[in-house]
């Protein structure tokens, strides 16, 4: 009889089919003491602490209600997954460190000390596992805002440098080169200049006065530029005063995403000037759902006053003109399902545009259950799809998602955002659905009906 | 001795109760009513009405959304059972109407003593159901911590020590009484500093949601 070997040892011990888990596997940036890291956590989650946030803290009852609304908890059954969980070392210090009996539950000791093992256990809660779609606030019993909370989460997460590490180099990118996935303003110039000559489409840059300017998302402009050409086509069919600008183009906002306030007001404040200094009096977003959220909800707060412009996206503006008349659009027949944007809809309130312009493209929509303001996430938004060890958690969701989306037995599978829509693809092939969600955007654009 | 705690019971301890239950319950109030409100520059879709749909989202959000109900309204069930017979009990046994109308100087017609043992049983029953669904379902046993429990101990407590007192089946009748007055106020104590408040937080946190979202054109 031979020796076993004992290379590698063998735990006969552990139960067999006990090991559900795998090690937890967290991501830190920077050189800091374990103490340094809870504490910049602490001071960053109190730096924006209001009544509103505070309202919430103290209002969850443990009811669990919430976990039925999340993508990933339904996909998954696992109860960390409950969105409420994901902020609870956020909930415990709030109760200690801050709350109007804080000094009761310091002096006993009630709550005790947030850990910084906590914040890394956390780190896949925070990031991995939210898209801050907020469907669990429409499932609260209370009303909690559970996806604003998770924001504010992680604003303390990026300080104390506990970012999934793809997530926050991603960010780094934006903050450094203007844009997150290398659509810097040469490049930028340069794939305009590409779709100017591919789809023969005046596209105008850097021009010193236009009453619009238009940003577009990196997500476009690398991987799905024909949307640049087809905003262009619109806009020159509407005759409006538009340009793309190269020093504020970038729509997506992976400050907002991963958790920096600075570098979310950075990448603000770029469109913000832009505008001003171009005298436009709309800015109009790409179709991307955090854009919408950065721009049209949080800009002005980044601003630190009103926007002397209108931010608007192209959702919403292809909405107006078709109700105006001003858009005539061929019929294209067929029936569609639409994807809401968690961004655009329920969290935007820009749900009824979309259905508007199917409405005019003849299309008849069918809503799948769950759709509107209720729609599922893709699972995708929110930063999730650019961290890679959250790949299955992110295909489970769409799992959930296609099913939905399959359910309607519709012609064609629109969205407007294109972050949804490289999710789609993405998690689409890797799943084998075998079809392909379209832009709405583009629907529209080869859909118009020149006047001769 | 029994005889004192009854006294205890009726004079000092309910009056230290009620001071606690009203001064904790302030406190946490206007402790965080008094935290930064931040202004939101955002240029808002809705203007008209959002303090309405601020109000109305405190009564609609009473059922869950259709959306959700399948899953969730046996829950909702449950624990309305229990806050509604709990009030029942509280507000409309005869004994109890004569304590509030020694506080506030007037009275309202009770509920036969019959109907009130009834509810109060049923209000026990749920109760466990509760707990016990809260022990059994993997998410809640998660996150219950000790105010889950406590709060769940000191309001069956009245109720039970109530029906004790009724049932009879202790001799020691004013002991009973005792203990029943004292478990009220553990309730009216510990209030103020647990999830109990959520009877409050209810308005604040859906009234906020509501007008954050209204101005926005989104739900809430």
């Amino acid at each position: 009889m031979t020796d076993p070997i004992i290379e590698h040892a063998v735990d006969m011990e552990s139960k067999r089919f006990g090991l559900k888990k795998p090690m937890v596997r967290y991501d830190t940036q920077g050189e800091m003491s374990d103490a340094e890291r809870v504490k910049k956590a602490m001071q960053h989650f109190a730096k924006d602490f209001g009544y509103v946030a505070a309202t919430y803290m103290e209002s969850c009852v443990h009811c669990g209600i919430c976990a039925n609304a999340c993508h990933f908890y339904v996909t998954t059954g696992d109860p960390k997954y409950t969105p409420i969980w994901k902020i609870e070392p956020f909930k415990q210090a709030y109760k200690r460190e801050a709350g109007p009996f804080a000094f009761f539950y310091k002096l006993f000791n009630l709550k005790h000390k947030v850990t910084v093992e906590e914040l890394e256990a956390w780190q896949e809660l925070i990031y991995d596992s939210c898209t801050m779609c907020g469907r669990c606030t429409l499932a609260c019993p209370m009303s909690i805002d559970i996806a604003s909370l998770v924001g504010m989460a992680r604003h303390a997460m990026f300080h104390a440098g506990l970012v999934p590490h793809e997530l926050w180099a991603v960010a780094l990118k934006a903050e450094e080169e203007g844009s997150p996935l290398g659509a810097n303003p040469k490049v930028f110039k340069e794939r305009i200049r590409w779709m100017e000559d591919e789809h023969e489409v005046d596209m105008y840059i850097d021009k010193e006065q236009a009453d619009i300017l238009v940003c577009m998302s990196s997500i476009e402009i690398q991987k799905y530029p024909k949307s640049m050409a087809d905003t262009a086509k619109v806009l020159n069919y509407l005759g409006l005063s538009w340009t793309f600008h190269t020093e504020g183009y970038e729509a997506t906002n992976f400050g907002l995403l991963s958790g920096n306030l600075d570098w979310q007001k950075d990448m603000s404040q770029k469109i913000i000037d832009t505008a001003i200094k171009i005298k436009a009096k709309t800015v109009l977003l790409p179709e991307c759902g955090h854009a919408y959220q950065a721009m049209r909800w949080h800009g002005a707060n980044m601003y630190g006053q009103s926007l002397p412009f209108t931010v608007v996206h192209i959702s919403e503006f292809l909405a107006d003109a078709v109700e105006q008349g001003k858009l005539k659009l061929r019929t294209v027949g067929k029936t569609a399902a639409f994807h809401d944007p968690c961004q655009v809809s329920r969290r935007g309130g820009a749900t009824q545009a979309p259905r508007k312009i199917i409405e005019a493209l003849g299309i008849e929509l069918r809503e799948p259950a769950s759709s509107g303001d209720f729609n599922w996430c893709c699972g995708g938004g929110g930063g999730v799809i650019t961290i890679h060890r959250a790949d299955e958690l992110r295909y489970k969701a769409m799992e959930l998602k296609l099913k939905q989306m399959d359910s309607t037995r519709a012609h064609l599978m629109l969205t407007s955002c294109s972050n949804c829509r490289q999710n789609f693809d993405d998690s689409g092939e890797h799943l084998a659905w075998g079809r392909k969600i379209e832009s709405l955007l583009e629907l529209v654009a080869d859909n118009l009906i020149e006047d001769k | 001795m029994s005889v004192t705690l009854l006294d205890f019971a009726r004079g000092p301890a309910m009056q230290w109760a009620l001071i606690i239950f009203v001064f904790g319950m302030v406190w946490r109030l206007v402790g965080v009513w008094g935290l930064r409100h931040k202004a939101d520059h955002s240029q808002p879709r809705v203007t008209q009405g959002v303090w309405k749909r601020g109000l109305r989202a405190v009564f609609v959000r009473v059922l869950p959304y259709p959306e959700f109900a399948p899953k969730v309204q046996g829950q909702y069930w449950i624990s309305y059972v229990f806050h509604l017979g709990f009030f029942i009990v509280l507000l409309f046994f005869v004994p109890h109407i004569l304590f509030f109308e020694d506080i506030l100087g007037f009275g309202w017609p009770g509920l036969p003593n019959n109907v009130i043992f009834f509810v109060g049983g049923i209000t026990v029953a749920a109760l466990m159901v509760a707990l016990i669904k809260r022990i059994l379902n993997p998410v809640t046993r998660m996150m219950s911590n000790f105010d889950d429990y406590f709060a769940w101990f000191v309001t069956i407590a009245p109720v039970v020590t109530g029906l004790l007192v009724n049932a009879n089946l202790i001799p020691n009748y004013e002991l009973m009484l005792a203990i029943h007055i004292l478990s009220f106020q553990l309730l009216l104590i510990y209030l103020p500093f647990g999830k109990l408040m959520h009877g409050f937080w209810l308005m604040v946190s859906r009234w906020t949601t509501a007008v954050r979202f209204a101005r926005r054109g989104g739900l809430s």
